[in-house]
This record gives structure tokens, C-alpha cells and sequence, in this order.
């Protein structure tokens, strides 16, 4: 009887987790669709699922008209270049606020998450004007350096979260066995923290390869990545469906693949501590 | 050489004053035991010796120069954590050889102090495991073979069997006291458990509420103790105190006299009461004798004695091991 309860649980969990993960999948599975179809058939009505002309038409457009490896590159450049650097920062950040605390580490956390809460188009013109006159605009310097500090207190947050983890005692040991601060967080704290670090890092990449108002504002070519890419497709001579979704296909892939490939580090860094 | 030296050394949390001041002084090859009650600030005085804690005022010497602005890392002191502290993710070798490396000393000669150190405490067919395939002795054995690797000035222990059962503590103390009289080196050993204390200690230091209280021989503690703290809190089980006209009439506030310094026998002269418990040992037996007019005396007696419960018992101390101990709980020299 028991058994079969369970079974039965199994049963109904795994087909819900079918069905949830099938609704969160659809929508890129529709994009993925539709760059295969013809403009004509992208906007049918009623929407044609599997049954109409496949084509790959859309994807030689695209790259007629575009340029998607320069893109590509840029988006790795940015996003990789941007979590390099918080994280560089972010570690020893991280680790004085969880192994040395203060009355205060508590509130600048906070007022560090804080600022993620104010929309960015508040400081828009302010950074506008400061790339313009630093000559920063449409350069990968300069998106590298706005899209690190926007994401540093997230990463701070995570990493600080895993590092308070990390039981004092064993860092203590190695300052005791010779260590220097430095020592300390390359030879225990980070080899430790793997899991956490992984995950804050590919958290970080697909944060920042994703965001689009900082690089559709501050980019036009030279810098611009996958997001400046897809904007390109929704032109003012109308909407070209199967296009865009083409060229949105291309700009995901990537992440798709790296998120595909390391999904179980990501599902144990985001679950760190909840579950023993 | 591993001198170690308090001068007047404070600290305080906050404004909790946890050590109010501390001097006392370590000579080189000495095996000192911190020994107290739970919260008396052992761990932090060792923690100051260490470096891990800031003092907030005073100086601490070792072999002579002031370390307080020197870090932990340059000492030259080990440390063994009561919960280990084992690098996780390092195997058992690379535990041991992990300061010696951080000293940059030489692959091949890393490898003989390596396995010289598995060789003394027999870990040589676990070097390459992870902690976590360890047993908690096998871990244990290992945070010691990581500090006697670096021969360092002194070792510092905060409690560190207190993660172990009986039979293995008991091992693991003759060890650590083996091993430190064949090394010769300096130790301060932190422990809340008066018989480790009393066995490994060359001196202990009794530390109260952050005092410390008396620091002395083994025997020195148990034969003069200092004032009412260091009495009630060496020997086992407790030394009885008397107050009232027993204790005026030796010119003192209080008396105490060890429970195995009493003599029972069922008539004659001295403290006249009835027994509640009688606990039989084999080898000794502890009686708990209600005295009216003084309270319950414990008494400890070599082998059998025909005391039951409810029996009458008459106690003789032991005049010339009367301890006498003034107002203020200070000992009355005799
Ligand atoms: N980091 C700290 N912040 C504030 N108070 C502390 C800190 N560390 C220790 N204390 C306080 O200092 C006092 C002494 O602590 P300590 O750890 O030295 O005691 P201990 O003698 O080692 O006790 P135990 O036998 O329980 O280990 C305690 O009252 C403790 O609450
Ligand atoms: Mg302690």
C-alpha cells in the first residue's frame, strides 16, 4: 500500500515537473519554431505548431545582414570581462564582510542590494553624460566596467552567503599554518567555496549577457553585443517574426549550451545551505 | 626555544571586559594547562597568544619580543582546533604539508617531514584520503601532525579531545603528552576537564570569570590552594566547605577539607550524621553524609565499609589537611 503511494507520488510529481518545465520552455521553443517557418507562415492565424514549410532561409538573411560573430564576441567580452572583474572585487568583498563583521556590514549589504531596486534609466543621463565625456561611448571598456558594478551586489550577496558557510576555524588554521590574507582565500576559501563561486559566476555571465538597457543605450557598433543584434530585427519597416526569432535564436544558443552543460552546478550553487 | 610571557594582557569585547588583565609567564619546554569553568575566557587568552584576537591592552612575549602587532602567520606558533579544522579539500598529506609549503621549504624535504610526522603518529596508510574518510581519532592525529610538522616555538590546544569518547581521550592524552616531552617544545593546553588537567599539566592555570586565579604544579593546587575557587574547583569529587563555629574555631571564615580526607567510622568524636547515598566504586566508596547544623559532606573511602543508607556515620578530618580560607575566600597560610 505504502508503495504504491509513493510510486503514485512519483508519478505525479515527475508529470507535473513535465508540465512546468514544458511552460517555461515553450515560449523559446516557439522562437525556435518560428525561425524556421516563412514570414507568411510566422504570422498565421491560427498559429501553425509543427506542420509548415521549414525553411532556414531566415537564418542566411540574418547573416547577410548582420554581422553575429562580432556580436557573439562582444557578448563574451562583456559578459566574461564584467564577472572577471566583480569577481576580483566581490571575493575579498565578500570575505571581509562574512569572517571579519562589523555593527555595520549588515546595513552596507543592504544598501548595497538597495541599489539594485532603483530603476536605471534614473541615472541614465547622468552616465550618458559621463561616457560621452570620457569618451567611453560605444566602448567595451566602459560597458564592461557599468555592467561589473551593476551586477558586484549581487555577487557580493551570493558570494558572502556561501562564504559564511565556510567554517572560521579552518581559515584561522591556515593563517596559524603561515598563511597570508591572500594564501588564506586562494589555497582554502576558494577551493572551498567552488560550488558557490561556479554558480555566482554563471549567474553573473547570464545576467549581464543578457541585459540590454545599459548596451542598447550606451552601444551602437563597435561594442554593441547579441541584445543590439536582435534590437536591429524589430525595424521601424515593420516586424519580421521569423527573422527576428532567427537572429533570438542565435543570441540565446550560447547560453543555452553553457546553462545546458552546467546546470547541475548551477541547481547545487543556487541551493547551497537550503538543502543538507 | 618558546617562551611565552604576559604582561597585563586585556581584553575586552565590546564593552565586556572577558580577560580584566592576565600575567604569567611560560618557560620554554613547559606543558601549561588553562583550565576553568565554561565562558572563563580560556579559549580567548590562548586565541590572544595566538594572534587570532587583538589584545586591547598589555604586551605578550615570546622568547622575549613583543608580538602584539605581529600576525598569526609569523608567530611560529601551531594550533590544534577543537573541531580539527582540517582543510576539506586537501588530502591528508596535503593537511600536514600544508605550513611547510606556506614556508616554501623544499619538495623532497616536505615529503621526509611528511611522512616522518605519519610515521610517529600512524597515519602512513591514510596519506593520501580525505579528511571526511577519516575517523574522528584519525582526524585528530592529523591536526597534531599538522602542527608538529613546522617545529614551531610553542603548540597551542583548545580543547582538543573534547570530540572524542572515553577510551580514545584517554589514548590521545598520553599521546599528546609523549609527544610533547619527546619534542621538548612548549604547550598550552586549553581544557575545561580537571583530570586532564591535573594528568598532562607540567602547571596549570586556574582562570575564572577571566582572572587568573592560581598558577601552579598539580600538586601545588591540589595541597595549597590558593582561595575558595581553586579548592572547590580542583580534585574530584569537591573538597567540602564548612562555615559556623567549626570554621571560627580554626581562626577562619570558611574550612575545606577533601573527601578523601576524612576518616568515617560509626561512634567516637567529630561531625556526627546519617548517610543519603553511598556510591560503591569497588575501589572506593563515596558516602554523602547529611551533618545537621553544616549541610551534606562528601566523603571518599578506600574499598568497602559497612555503610549502608540510613546508617549513622561519624567524620574525622584529617587536621593537618584543614584548609582555612578568610572573608574574602583568600587561603590562611598555615
Ligand atoms: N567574538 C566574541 N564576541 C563577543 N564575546 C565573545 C567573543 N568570543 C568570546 N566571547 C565571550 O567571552 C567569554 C569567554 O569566552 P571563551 O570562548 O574564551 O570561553 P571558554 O573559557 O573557552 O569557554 P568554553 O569552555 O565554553 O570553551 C564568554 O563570555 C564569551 O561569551
Ligand atoms: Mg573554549
Amino acid at each position: 500500500m505504502a508503495r504504491k503511494r509513493t510510486t503514485t507520488r512519483i508519478v505525479v510529481s515527475t508529470v507535473s515537473a513535465w508540465v512546468v518545465g514544458f511552460i517555461f520552455f515553450f515560449p523559446i521553443l516557439w522562437m525556435i519554431l518560428t525561425s524556421f517557418k516563412t514570414e507568411l507562415d510566422a504570422f498565421s492565424i491560427p498559429p501553425k505548431f509543427l506542420f509548415f514549410h521549414w525553411t532556414t532561409e531566415n537564418y542566411a538573411t540574418v547573416q547577410e545582414r548582420s554581422n553575429y560573430v562580432h556580436h557573439a564576441l562582444n557578448s563574451v567580452i562583456l559578459a566574461g570581462g564584467s564577472t572577471l572583474i566583480a569577481l576580483l572585487i566581490a571575493v575579498p568583498a565578500a570575505y571581509a564582510m562574512a569572517f571579519s563583521p562589523t555593527k555595520r556590514t549588515r546595513g552596507t549589504l543592504m544598501w548595497m542590494l538597495s541599489t539594485k531596486m532603483m530603476p536605471p534609466v534614473g541615472v541614465l543621463v547622468p552616465i550618458y553624460l559621463l561616457f560621452r565625456d570620457f569618451n567611453l561611448l560605444d566602448s567595451r571598456i566602459g560597458l564592461i566596467a557599468v555592467l561589473c558594478l551593476g551586477n558586484l551586489p549581487i555577487v557580493i550577496w551570493m558570494l558572502f552567503t556561501y562564504f559564511k558557510e565556510i567554517p572560521k576555524d579552518i581559515l584561522e588554521a591556515a593563517r596559524m599554518d603561515g598563511a597570508t590574507i591572500g594564501k588564506e582565500m586562494v589555497y582554502i576559501l576558494m577551493p572551498m567555496a567552488v560550488p558557490g563561486i561556479a554558480s555566482t559566476l554563471l549567474l553573473n555571465v547570464i545576467l549581464a549577457w543578457n541585459e540590454a538597457f545599459w548596451t542598447l543605450n550606451l552601444t551602437t557598433s563597435t561594442a554593441a553585443p547579441l541584445t543590439v543584434f536582435i534590437a536591429s530585427y524589430s525595424s521601424p519597416e515593420g516586424l519580421f517574426w521569423a527573422k527576428l526569432s532567427a537572429a533570438s535564436t542565435l543570441a540565446i544558443a550560447p547560453i543555452l549550451i553553457i546553462g545546458w552543460f552546467s546546470q547541475k552546478q548551477l541547481v547545487r550553487g543556487l541551493t547551497f545551505g537550503a538543502v543538507k | 626555544m618558546g617562551s611565552i610571557q604576559l604582561q597585563d594582557v586585556r581584553k575586552s569585547f565590546g564593552n565586556i571586559d572577558v580577560i580584566p588583565g592576565a600575567s604569567l609567564k611560560i618557560e620554554d619546554g613547559e606543558f601549561v594547562v588553562f583550565v576553568g569553568p565554561s565562558g572563563c575566557g580560556k579559549s580567548t587568552l590562548l586565541r590572544l597568544i595566538a594572534g587570532l584576537e587583538d589584545v586591547t591592552g598589555g604586551h605578550i612575549l615570546i622568547d622575549g619580543v613583543d608580538v602584539v602587532d605581529t600576525p598569526p602567520a609569523k608567530r611560529g606558533l601551531s594550533m590544534v582546533f577543537q573541531s580539527y579544522a582540517l582543510y576539506p579539500h586537501m588530502s591528508v598529506r596535503g593537511n600536514i604539508a600544508f605550513g611547510l609549503k606556506m614556508a616554501r621549504m623544499p619538495k623532497a624535504e616536505i615529503d621526509r617531514k611528511v611522512n616522518e610526522a605519519a610515521g610517529v603518529l600512524n597515519l602512513t596508510s591514510y596519506l593520501e584520503r580525505k579528511p571526511r574518510e577519516l575517523s574522528g581519532g584519525q582526524r585528530q592525529r592529523v591536526a597534531i601532525g599538522r602542527a608538529i610538522v613546522r617545529e614551531p616555538k610553542a603548540f597551542l590546544f583548545d580543547e582538543p579531545l573534547s570530540n572524542l569518547d572515553a577510551a580514545l581521550r584517554v589514548n590521545m592524552r598520553l599521546e599528546i603528552a609523549r609527544l610533547q616531552k619527546e619534542l621538548g617544545t612548549t604547550a598550552v593546553y586549553v581544557t575545561h576537564d580537571q583530570v586532564e588537567a591535573m594528568t598532562m599539566a607540567d602547571r596549570i592555570v586556574v582562570l575564572h570569570a577571566g582572572r587568573i586565579e592560581q598558577f601552579g604544579s598539580p600538586l601545588e593546587l591540589y595541597e595549597r590552594p590558593a582561595n575558595l575557587f581553586v579548592a572547590g574547583f580542583i580534585g574530584s569529587p569537591r573538597m567540602n566547605f564548612v562555615e559556623g563555629p567549626d570554621a571560627e574555631r580554626l581562626g577562619a571564615r570558611t574550612i575545606g577539607v577533601r573527601p578523601e580526607h576524612i576518616t568515617v567510622s560509626r561512634s567516637g568524636d567529630g561531625w556526627k550524621g546519617m548517610v543519603s547515598v553511598a556510591e560503591h566504586l569497588g575501589s572506593d566508596t563515596f558516602l554523602y553524609v547529611e551533618v545537621p547544623g553544616i549541610g551534606t559532606l562528601t566523603v571518599r573511602t578506600p574499598g568497602e565499609l559497612g555503610l549502608r543508607e540510613g546508617d549513622t556515620a561519624v567524620l574525622t578530618p584529617d587536621p593537618a589537611r584543614i584548609h582555612r580560607f578568610d572573608a574574602n575566600g583568600q587561603a590562611i597560610a598555615s
